[in-house]
């Protein structure tokens, strides 16, 4: 399936890019971390540490352990710095 | 009962203005861009179009109806801002002080770690780091 993957802030300066289109297997958000990490360096980097990593599924925070059935969109993201 | 983002400035007179009309109390808060004691002359701030919009009407759904609120509102800016401009305001309105002081903190402690914006430094040398999420503000998350 085809998903579109979102990074923002540092993720998307280390990934180089705001927004990917990727063909996946993956059934979970932690399957395609480890895709994504695989893909070059730079995710790699990006992708090395988790627990400064936040991750939405279709707009809605997630885990790594959510599924992707169904699912459109992923984003990967630094810890919020609203308000 | 609005939330919004946009990049341009908001009136918090104009914002107040008739807001809560037949509730006993409103209280408002407005976030502005620090100094840092003359390290910084600027944030420039990202978020996540479509995810914010949707998460700020949540948040203020749960508030209006944890905390009975009458009226609420939203609004969070995006873009560069220069120090001294305002980042954000929430109000809220409801039949008594208490509520609508808690329901104030409560959606600000939410907006802090849960709401897609991220806030880079801007220096006189230009862009610095990204500001990073305080434990404090996580922890504040679980008194509610």
């Amino acid at each position: 399936m085809a998903l579109d993957v979102l990074y923002f802030a540092w993720l998307r300066e280390r990934i180089g890019q705001p927004r990917e289109r990727v063909e996946t297997q993956a059934r979970t958000v932690r399957e395609l971390v480890a895709e994504l990490a695989a893909m070059d360096e730079w995710h790699a980097a990006a992708l090395a540490d988790l627990t400064a990593v936040r991750i939405a599924v279709d707009q809605e925070l997630a885990d790594l352990d959510a599924s992707l059935e169904g699912v459109r969109e992923v984003a990967f993201f630094p810890p919020m710095t609203g308000g | 009962m609005t939330a919004r983002v946009q990049s341009v400035p908001f009136d918090l007179g104009a914002e107040l203005a008739g807001f809560g009309a037949g509730a006993g109390a409103v209280v408002s808060f407005s976030g502005l861009v620090r100094d840092e004691d003359g390290r910084l002359v600027a944030l420039e701030i990202e978020h996540y179009p479509g995810m914010t919009e949707k998460a700020l009407q949540a948040y203020g759904e749960q508030a209006a109806q944890r905390f009975g609120l009458t009226g609420w509102r939203i609004i969070h800016r995006f873009g560069r801002l220069e120090v001294g401009e305002q980042i954000m305001m929430v109000a809220t309105a409801a039949r008594h002080r208490k509520a609508a002081f808690e329901a104030a903190e409560y959606l600000m402690d939410w907006l802090k770690s849960r709401a897609p914006f991220w806030k880079r430094e801007i220096g006189p040398d230009g862009p610095g780091d990204w500001v990073e999420a305080k434990a404090e503000d996580e922890d504040a998350l679980s008194r509610w």
